[in-house]
């Protein structure tokens, strides 16, 4: 045992000893340590540099406040994870961590010029630097900021962890297992209401952990505790999670619990999930989140063996661990005269407790008397000294009216200090609850609440064993009683307590020159008190701007340990109260969460939802490469003995155009509108007219938005005077159905009307080329396809290959096309029926970049590709398609809105490059004059682009500025590397007479 | 997460199964031909964006998937009540007896 750790003391587990590693070296503590208390055991407080000036630094506090002891964690392959607070950190065997921010050594750091040219990196450094040259900041800072200052280092390989996620309702969650929590948790737990209790720490307990002097109900605090976890345990209707962080309180009671699982874990259960976010939602919520030290502001207080006197109590009375043998107290609470006391007991040499007032209590300077402390009362402290660690400090009385005397250096190996107790009130925040401030007693207490909670304990402001706990047992039974349970508080006898008093100051007073005192207020973002004062005196005046200037507060500990103190001296140099210079907004989360734990489950093949069409899984078994379209995973080609995208799709492209090509159209959106008064609705809600289209025929349809900009497209039969069978785009199948029940139901619900939903009722395979009717002939049952009974945009039922279809006649390819609809179940077998007929055709598959190129060539557009909710009907070349005669239909009004009406709208048109070999880039501007300077007026841009087998050249369609009436014109496309030219021309590249619509091979 | 009150489900449910359906009372003029352009633009286009309350449309999406209305404070996020499409706009004293 290393001479740091006391017997006797703390509640770690002296017979299982553990050994781990940090930066390489070998160190052993015991379990129940964090790293933070087994690096004090081994006398080890330098653990990291700073942010910015890369100055040492040590361990500043015992809780998840930490801001300067941040570690990176090894834990095998794939488990590294940057920025861990060593005092949350439970050790395991085999645990790696190392130190950051430094390079190439943690004790030599050359990052640490950055703290000579101090100067250089006062408030405002970012903004200002990037008011220099741009050269200066692209060469010299950025590369050097990036490589120097960040914050740990980023894990680059894929997270190999699992994290799990789960939904809870409790009539009553307590966030907090400190005394008052724990008092909380008792009282609801006992009415029989279903409770959750929650704690970061990996034991119940909070501040009493750390307390060895008082008794509850005659028994020391420790057995009260054992006894009270054994009655939560006990209680059925209780549930306990530690190592458990509320990360966030939302609405309506919903807060966010984020639960450790397996990091303390030397050896995981296989597949454990590393962690699990639970989402409570409570009828009563009791805050009991305890309180924060606040540092003291002196130069020097950053120095590693600087720590918290409350941290400090924590090391030994719940480690077992001194952390100097000869410390010095310097304080301005009553607080840090009990670690004083509790580490003379425990064998150090206690060398002074410097406390900022003239006048203590008399039983602690009786009782630092007994103990043999110099008691300095009225000093302040102006200095530190020790490279890698406080060896002294610098002491100076001061007097009555303010003027500081001749400094004394007391010799130090650690320096506690105290500035008093900040109320955590981060969650009660997350509510939008007003925080009031408490002019006396220099603190934020919780005012005016928003939610079903109430805050109690240190958390509230009431200090102490005692208030916590009768505070808490208070909340604990009101907390059940609105949420409907009977209970009444219990009162609880406590002993051994002394009251605890203090102030609150700003920077203590010195004697040295302060514009180049470095006394931090925010440690982990390198913030000062003069940088606070600077800006001010830069003319920020609210702490948010002065947060932001200075970043004070802006580091992963949101400032837990900073806020209070820079908003004091932010307030005294802007010359007005704390409140009116605000305080900066609490955000979720909590402490910093894991990426992993808010993912929980979505990642993988869980990310998002794959659909898949009932002829998917042939596609796969064929060699299909797929592309997503939207939700959907499509056959995209086929390739066939190592042909490339190109030679496969230019193969499936002639197959179509000289026989026959066969196409999973599935994904087609498909909505069932049937009602007497189907037809009226979708005269309505569709640009054309519907009314006389005859059963057994179909027509294209153009929907538009109430802004006349197209939505989406798709071609609707008619099956009978009341049943439409209408067709959407793949992606806008949802959005289409959700526009029209919005119409339905909230602008003519008397219309009577029934839309269904029938995408994955159907299974559709096109067939596609002049030999599709002959193949089509001998496998239909119940349909003439002759040409006068079933010619292009018909539609109508019968059979195929013996079971049920609605067989429609239509094309987006501009050959001879069906559609062969069958019940999803028959898909599969339906479409190997055809392909297995289809062999003396030499049918030919094809996927979606054929079916894209097809229809580009016919001029066929894809809403979202070639329109983007800016064109009109008319400027996508579909004017014909807007019933005239029609009174209203949805957009229709918006389309004689003048800017709707101008010449030099942006219109579909095609486009021929002058090289034929060159295919331009889907996206790519559109200019008329390449020679203009740049940044060059742009007149449009390429939609679609393609390689046309049929043409043997390229295409493309493009949206230009007045298009239509440019034809025959040159523009100019500039794409990487050279300029293209391109003649406009019309949309439809071939077949413009629709001959092959109905030609036969 | 807000929960809220479905009025034709009358349950209240999570957010996710909801959808936002922007400003409530805003009827599609019945004879959109007879609007000047600026009538026309202000059906389109201009809302109230009120600090405080504002009458709004849901839709119950992944629940019964209907379309209703509601009131919610733009404030405090929270909702004061919901009622079913159709209904008229609820009068103050409606909204004060829902508060409390
Ligand atoms: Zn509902």
């Amino acid at each position: 045992m290393t001479s740091y750790r006391i017997s006797g003391r703390g509640r770690i587990d002296r017979s299982k000893p553990v050994s781990f590693t940090f930066n390489g070296a070998s160190y052993s503590g015991f379990q129940g340590d964090t790293l933070a208390s087994a690096l004090l055991a081994n006398g080890v407080h330098l653990v990291g540099r700073s942010f910015k000036y890369h100055r040492p630094r040590g361990i500043l506090s015992a809780g998840s406040e930490e801001p300067n002891a941040l570690v990176g964690t090894h834990r095998g392959a794939g488990r590294f994870e940057p920025n861990t607070r060593a005092t949350v950190l439970e050790i395991f065997d085999g645990l790696a961590a190392s130190s950051q921010n430094h390079w190439p050594s943690l004790k030599w750091d050359i990052g640490a010029v950055n703290d000579a040219l101090y100067m250089l990196f006062s408030a405002g450094f970012y903004y200002k630097t990037f008011m220099w040259p741009k050269s200066f900041w692209n060469k010299v800072y950025e590369p050097f900021i990036r490589s120097a200052a960040g914050l740990g280092v980023s894990p680059s390989a894929p997270d190999p962890d699992t994290y799990a996620s789960r939904f809870a309702h409790f009539d009553v969650l307590v966030v907090g297992a400190g005394p008052a929590g724990l008092a909380a948790a008792l009282e609801a737990g006992r009415s029989g209401a279903k409770v959750i209790l929650c704690d970061e720490q990996a034991e119940l307990g909070g501040s009493l952990l750390s307390e060895t002097d008082a008794s509850i109900d005659g028994r020391p605090g420790w057995e009260w505790l054992e006894a009270a976890t054994n009655e939560l345990a006990a209680l059925g209707n209780v549930t306990v999670l530690l190592r458990t962080t509320a990360i966030g309180y939302y609405h309506q009671n919903l807060l966010g619990l984020c639960q450790r699982l397996t990091d303390h874990l030397a050896n995981p259960p296989e597949g454990a999930p590393r962690e699990r976010m639970w989402k409570v939602r409570a009828r009563q919520v009791v805050l009991a989140q305890g309180a924060i030290e606040k540092p003291l502001v002196f130069a020097g207080n950053d120095r590693p063996g600087v720590m918290l006197a409350g941290a400090a109590r924590s090391y030994l009375n719940r480690y077992g661990v001194k952390v100097g043998h000869r410390p010095v107290v310097v304080t301005s609470h009553d607080s840090a005269w009990l670690a004083a006391f509790d580490l003379a007991q425990a064998g150090a040499k206690v060398g002074a407790i410097v406390d900022t007032r003239p006048e203590i209590g008399r039983h602690l300077k009786e009782r630092a008397a007994a103990l043999g402390i110099e008691v300095l009362a009225g000093w302040t402290v102006t200095g530190t000294s020790g490279r890698l660690r406080v060896s002294s400090v610098r002491t100076n009385p001061v007097s009555r009216s303010g003027v500081v005397g001749r400094a004394r250096v007391i010799a130090c190996d650690a320096l506690l200090m105290s500035g008093g107790w900040t109320p955590s009130l981060h969650l009660f925040s997350h509510t939008k609850g007003k925080l009031d401030w408490n002019e006396e007693r220099q603190m934020f207490l919780p005012g005016e609440q928003t939610e079903a909670c109430r805050c109690a304990g240190a958390g509230n402001g009431n200090f102490g064993l005692a208030a916590a706990l009768e505070e808490g047992a208070k909340a604990g039974a009101a907390a059940a009683a609105d949420a409907g349970f009977k209970t009444e508080a219990r009162s609880y006898a406590v002993e051994g307590e002394i009251a605890l008093a203090g102030v609150s100051h700003r920077e203590l007073p010195t004697d040295r020159n302060t514009s180049r005192a470095k006394a931090f207020v925010d440690f982990q973002n390198d913030v000062t008190a003069k940088d606070i004062r600077l800006a001010v005196r830069e003319g920020f005046k609210s702490i948010e701007h002065i947060k932001r200037y200075t970043t004070t507060g802006m580091a992963t500990d949101q400032g837990k340990t900073s806020n209070i103190n820079g908003l004091a001296i932010a307030s005294d140099a802007v010359g007005k109260a704390a409140p009116s210079v605000g305080l900066t907004t609490f955000r979720p989360p909590y402490t910093p969460t894991s990426f992993g734990a808010f993912t929980g489950y979505n990642r993988g093949a869980l990310f998002d939802v794959t659909r898949k069409t009932p002829i998917d899984a042939w596609a796969e078994e064929n060699g299909a490469v797929f592309e997503p379209v939207s939700l959907w995973r499509r056959a995209w080609y086929f390739p066939r003995n190592g042909e490339d995208m190109r030679a496969a799709v230019a193969r499936e492209c002639n197959a179509v155009r000289e026989s026959l090509g066969m196409f999973d159209a599935s994904t087609l959106g498909k909505i069932e509108i049937v009602g007497p008064d189907a037809a009226e609705f979708l005269n309505r809600m569709y640009t054309n007219p519907w009314s006389k289209l005859a059963p057994g025929r179909c027509r294209y349809g153009v929907l538009l938005g109430e802004d006349g900009f197209i939505r989406d497209d798709g071609v609707i039969g008619r099956l009978t005077s009341d049943r439409f069978h209408v067709t959407t785009t793949t992606g806008g199948a949802a959005r289409v159905l959700a526009m029209m029940e919005d119409y339905l139901q909230t602008e003519w619900p008397d219309l009577k009307v029934w839309l269904t939903s029938t995408t994955e009722q159907w299974a559709v395979i096109a067939l596609n080329g002049p030999n599709a009717r002959k193949l089509l002939e001998p496998l239909i049952e119940g349909i003439d396809l002759s040409e006068e009974a079933f010619p292009h945009m018909s539609v109508a039922e019968g059979r195929i290959c013996g079971v049920p279809t609605r067989l429609f006649r239509m094309s987006f390819t501009g050959e001879r096309g069906y559609e062969v609809n069958v019940p999803a179940r028959y898909g599969r077998a339906v479409w190997e029926k055809i392909y297995e007929a289809g062999q003396q055709y030499g049918i030919t598959p094809y996927g979606t970049e054929t079916m894209h190129v097809l229809r580009a060539e016919k001029g066929y557009i894809i809403v979202g590709q070639d329109t983007d909710g800016t064109l009109t009907p008319d400027d996508a070349g579909l004017g014909w398609a807007i019933g005239k005669n029609k009174p209203d239909f949805v957009g229709k009004r918006s389309l004689s809105r003048p800017d709707m009406l101008k010449g030099n709208r942006k219109q579909l048109v095609g486009l021929l490059t002058a090289d034929p070999n060159t295919v331009l880039e889907e996206g790519a501007q559109i200019v008329l004059d390449p020679n203009q300077s740049v940044p060059m007026r742009m007149v449009g841009h390429v939609t679609s682009s393609y390689w046309s087998a049929t043409l043997g050249r390229s295409i493309a369609l493009a949206v230009i500025e007045g298009g239509r009436a440019r034809q025959g014109e040159t523009v100019h496309i500039p794409m990487p590397g050279r300029m293209h030219a391109a003649n406009i021309v019309g949309t439809v590249f071939y077949d413009p007479e629709n001959k092959c619509l109905s030609a036969l091979g | 997460m807000l929960l809220i009150r479905c009025p034709y489900c009358e349950a209240e449910r999570p957010e996710l199964e909801f959808t936002y359906a922007g400003e409530a009372h805003i009827a599609r003029p019945a004879e959109p031909s007879k609007l000047t352009d600026e009538q026309w633009r202000d059906y389109l286009f201009i809302r109230s964006n009120p600090r405080g309350i504002h009458f709004e449309r849901w839709r119950h999406q992944h629940g019964c998937a209907r379309f209703f209305n509601a009131v919610r404070d733009t404030v405090t996020d929270k909702f004061v009540m919901t009622y079913k499409a159709g209904l008229p706009r609820p009068s103050l004293s409606e909204l004060e007896n829902a508060r409390s």
